[in-house]
């Protein structure tokens, strides 16, 4: 390990001396409700946790320090004034449950982040709430299930998924009560319309689409397919993990899609952060409009001021996700992201989002490397299969990941979708340079030409990294989840 | 155009790599009817330099007034350190951990996270952490049904202390699964759960939530109720606040033989107030359970040389991988922030964090001597409490808020919204981050205030 562990540089009765405060008196608190150990918390000096983890940092790879194609995540460019300026000392120290006397300033950000928002999807109205991606999911499927039962309709509890979804998909139908039908693809990448007639009827809630899908390609029978689900009663749900690669070019409210859920980490460029925080806002039709989740925030009439929009004045609303409104540092930064872009910059990140694919696509392909669907447009992000080098070569997709990072290049997302074999999904974003894409071009054809020659040498890979391949099964096996201290030795 | 780098002759050579005459071009398989022109409804861009003008105005229009407000979000000096570091591009903008080997700062990070939420909970295993406390009640309720295979019910039981929010957030998420809250009475003396309530408690339940301390800063009897489930069959889950965890019994201390699972809002460890978010909740629980737990879990294992490493495990609980039968949707976990806890508990340490815990208990104790001390002022409960207190006014308590509000003090939290009951209730809360001189000034606002509109 290249960085011990912080508790293993913790020596007893260190500390950074100015973080706490000065001792306080006794407390009244009976000795019952008292812990009578001291957390195992490292004791450790102020330069220490500095340098500990700064260097940790430098362990990682980042957008700012690397070309990171990860399929379907929007690895785009995070503008730091993004960051600075959801700092500001008014918005950062603001308590949740102030008054909207003191939060006029946030108010009005989040309200005009709701209709710029409804802008570019065509949806009637917006709810910030949801904490991530997969939690706006979950409010979608929760809101097209309350739709159908205050109708009566109590039966429609059946959500059809294309097999090619993310696994968020099936799963949030899971969690909100509903069955999951998955939907085959056709050859082509789209969903099989035979296959889709025979899977709609009265138990069909709705069906999740994301589009372009996640096979990188868009979904040409949109409308055909709006018209089966809607003919049997279902509804419309968009996925809108792709929504970077049609913005500004078609939206999900024209394509008369119910609700949508966006992802500001990715469309809207907010953090990823390691894993999170996501965000990810809701937007309706009207069908749905009065079951959105709450608090959202409404203006005045009258005299322009902000404010809660909440149970009482949504009373059909399924709920709040969380304990106060969502993700709002998160939505400040998509906030001003959206406003530095402007109208004719987000025309513009869909377009050269889906021209930094398909001439990447181009390329690869001119070098020989198999699309999984050669016919097709690229999106803003395609597949390339390496089953014909894993079953002659047998150095596989993850091989060929691991070989990308000795070259400082992140790997691009590896098997998945789930129906392609030895799949990399390949999403460059509208922020890198042609120079980035070519680098990444040449490094997967010397890659391809090492693993003919020197098969060995790309299966051992990574070289460079701070550690070499790690045993997943050991992990899984033997469950070292949490560091104690080593037990003393027996005198 | 904004953070796009593209020169006109590199729009001229891609196009010709691809063999296509234009960038509309690469748009021919949408539907021409779906197609739009303009994006009406979207402002022009604003360059750097005019949205940090726009921005500016609207933080200062926020003002920074002082705050008593706690009710489950709460302010906490934040060295300068924390979000120095946790905002370095390595931490800020990566991704997920998929690929282990080159993630082994973001990895080590969660690592030193897991061990430090098992220390402060005094339970086995942690996860990498979920949205924020309430989602994570949620999340810990669904797992109590799923692990309880002892009883055949879907009903949850709430102590009475528990945060109001956090009982309409999990039933938002998980009603649609069948899930059922019921809620103990509040024994009005000491505002902690009613004890005798439990004798005559007769409907089977998966689990026990108790919030320690309570919703309104008391603290409940744990050992009693922890026990009390438990010869049930129930599970305990715990609610605390990490804070108090530096000096209050461990979720598994509790009782004969400890909460089973422990949950919470991260916030108070280094997360700054903001609007309400992005927090995080944490998630812990006995060994047995792990494999119910949602959400990410990072593990140390070792590499092709045995060094040792870093790796995401035991994921074939998650949705990419199980999809429909998975533990939950959740995908992400709250990694920025948990990386700025991590930063923050290594910071505080055990002293440190010890120090806010009875500092902040003290001053909170503080205010509430001094506020009782003025007419038509009261203390609701007896009893001990942590860091808030709730308080009767002789009046509503809407108004006086925003009086005070107009001298920049935010006075506490108004309870007659969420438990009418309590009559004209005030929810108070003094930090660490309060001075003598700040309490002291929140008395006499309060005190003009009430003798103004008394005369």
């Amino acid at each position: 390990m290249p960085e011990k562990l912080i508790f293993e540089k913790s020596r007893p009765g260190r500390r950074a001396y100015a973080q706490a405060p000065a001792l306080a008196t006794a407390t009244d608190i009976p000795a019952e409700f008292l812990r009578q150990d001291r957390p195992m918390l490292p004791e450790v000096s102020e330069l220490q946790v500095v340098r500990h983890y700064t260097r940790l940092s430098q362990l990682n790879f980042s957008i700012d320090t690397n070309f990171y194609p990860l399929g379907s995540c929007t690895m785009k460019y995070n503008p730091r004034a993004c960051n600075a300026l959801a700092m500001l000392p008014g918005l950062l120290n603001r308590h949740p449950l102030g008054p909207v006397s003191h939060g006029q300033g946030f108010l009005a950000c989040m309200y005009e982040l709701q209709e710029m928002l409804k802008a570019v999807t065509g949806m009637r109205a917006v709810s910030l709430t949801p904490m991530a991606g997969a939690q706006g999911e979950l409010a979608g499927v929760a809101m097209i299930r309350a739709y159908h039962v205050s109708r009566g309709d109590h039966e429609r509890n059946e959500i059809i998924v294309p097999d090619a979804a993310h696994g968020t998909n099936p799963a949030t139908a899971t969690m909100c009560g509903c069955i999951v039908r998955e939907l085959a693809t056709g050859a082509d990448g789209d969903v099989d319309i035979e296959a889709l007639k025979q899977a709609v009827g009265p138990k069909t809630a709705g069906i999740m689409l994301t589009n372009p899908s996640t096979l990188g390609v868009f979904e040409r029978r949109i409308i055909e397919i709006r018209r089966i689900v809607n003919d049997a009663g279902g509804l419309l749900y968009y996925d809108g993990a792709n929504l970077n690669a049609i913005l500004g070019k078609v939206r999900p409210g024209d394509m008369e899609f119910d609700v949508i859920h966006m992802n500001l980490h990715k469309t809207f460029s907010t953090p990823h952060g390691g894993g999170g925080p996501g965000s990810g806002a809701v937007g309706v039709g009207k069908r749905l409009r009065p079951f959105l989740p709450i608090p959202v925030v409404g203006r005045s009439d009258t005299d322009g001021s902000y404010h809660w929009l909440t149970e009482k004045d949504l009373p059909q609303s399924i709920g709040r996700l969380s304990g106060f409104m969502g993700n709002a540092g998160v939505l400040l930064r998509a906030y001003v992201y959206m406003r530095m872009v402007g109208r004719d910059g987000m025309r513009r990140i869909g377009e050269f989002a889906t021209l930094n694919a398909n001439y990447l696509q181009s390329r690869l392909r001119a070098a020989g490397f198999e699309l999984a669907f050669p016919e097709r447009r690229a999106s803003h992000e395609f597949i390339i299969t390496l089953k014909t080098m894993a079953r002659t070569l047998h150095v596989t997709a993850m091989d060929v990941a691991k070989a990308l990072l000795d070259e400082g290049l992140h790997a691009p997302t590896t098997y998945f979708p789930l129906l392609v074999p030895e799949c990399l999904l390949i999403e460059p974003t509208e922020t890198e340079t042609r120079e980035a894409l070519d680098r990444f071009a040449d490094a997967m054809i010397a890659i391809a030409e090492r693993a003919k020659s020197d098969p060995a040498s790309v299966q051992g890979a990574p070289y460079k990294m701070p550690v070499r391949r790690l045993d997943d099964v050991k992990a899984a096996r033997n469950l070292d989840l949490a560091w104690r201290p080593e037990p003393r030795p027996e005198l | 155009m904004p953070f796009i780098p593209h020169t006109e002759d590199d729009v001229k050579s891609m196009l010709q790599t691809i063999g296509v005459d234009s960038i509309e071009q690469l748009f021919d398989e949408i539907p021409a009817e779906l197609r739009i022109d303009e994006l009406v409804g979207v402002p022009d861009a604003l360059c750097e330099m005019e949205i940090t003008r726009l921005m500016r105005a609207r933080s200062r229009q926020d003002g920074t007034p002082q705050c008593f407000i706690g009710a489950g979000a709460y302010e906490h000096h934040v060295p300068s350190a924390v979000w120095d570091i946790a905002t370095r591009g390595e931490f800020y903008s990566a991704y997920t951990p998929y690929q282990a080997e080159a993630s082994q700062g973001t990895l080590q990070v969660i690592y030193e996270y897991q061990s430090m939420i098992t220390a402060l909970t005094a339970l086995d295993v942690s996860n990498a952490s979920l949205y924020d406390g309430a989602s994570a009640l949620a999340e810990a309720a669904l797992m109590s049904v799923r692990a309880n295979r002892k009883v055949k019910t879907s009903r949850v039981l709430l102590a009475a202390g528990v945060n109001p929010t956090y009982e309409k957030v999990a039933h938002a998420i998980s009603g649609n699964q069948g899930l059922v809250f019921d809620r103990l009475p509040l024994d009005r003396h000491t505002g902690t759960t009613d004890l005798a309530a439990l004798a005559t408690y007769d409907q089977e339940v998966v689990a026990l939530v108790i919030q320690q301390p309570s919703f309104f800063g008391t603290l409940e009897p744990i050992d009693r109720l922890t026990d009390w489930a438990h010869q049930r069959a129930a599970l305990v889950i715990a609610v605390v606040n990490p804070t108090s965890l530096a000096i209050l019994k461990a979720p598994g201390h509790w009782g004969a033989d400890g909460a089973d699972i422990a949950c919470g809002e991260g916030q108070p460890l280094g997360i700054p107030l903001s609007s309400g978010g992005p927090y995080f909740g944490f998630m812990a629980c006995e060994k047995s359970l792990v494999r119910q737990m949602p959400g990410r879990i990072v593990g140390r294992t070792t590499d092709l040389e045995d060094k040792p490493g870093f790796t995401l495990t035991l994921q074939a609980r998650e949705q990419h991988i199980r999809r429909s039968k998975a533990t939950s949707n959740i995908c992400t976990n709250q990694g920025l922030m948990v990386t700025g806890a991590t930063i923050y508990m290594s910071l505080l340490g055990q002293e440190g964090l010890a120090r806010v815990a009875q500092r902040s208990q003290q001053n909170t104790a503080q205010l509430a001597a001094k506020l009782t001390s003025i007419k038509g002022v009261t203390r609701l409960f007896d009893g001990p409490h942590f860091h808030e207190v709730a308080l009767g006014l002789d009046r509503p308590v809407g108004p006086v808020l925003r009086a005070l509000a107009g001298q920049e003090i935010l006075g506490g939290f108004d309870l007659s919204a969420s438990h009418p009951e309590l009559g004209n209730a005030l929810l108070v809360c003094a930090t660490e981050t309060k001075t003598a001189d700040d309490l002291e000034r929140y008395r006499r606002a309060l005190s003009d205030i009430l003798s103004a509109s008394r005369k």
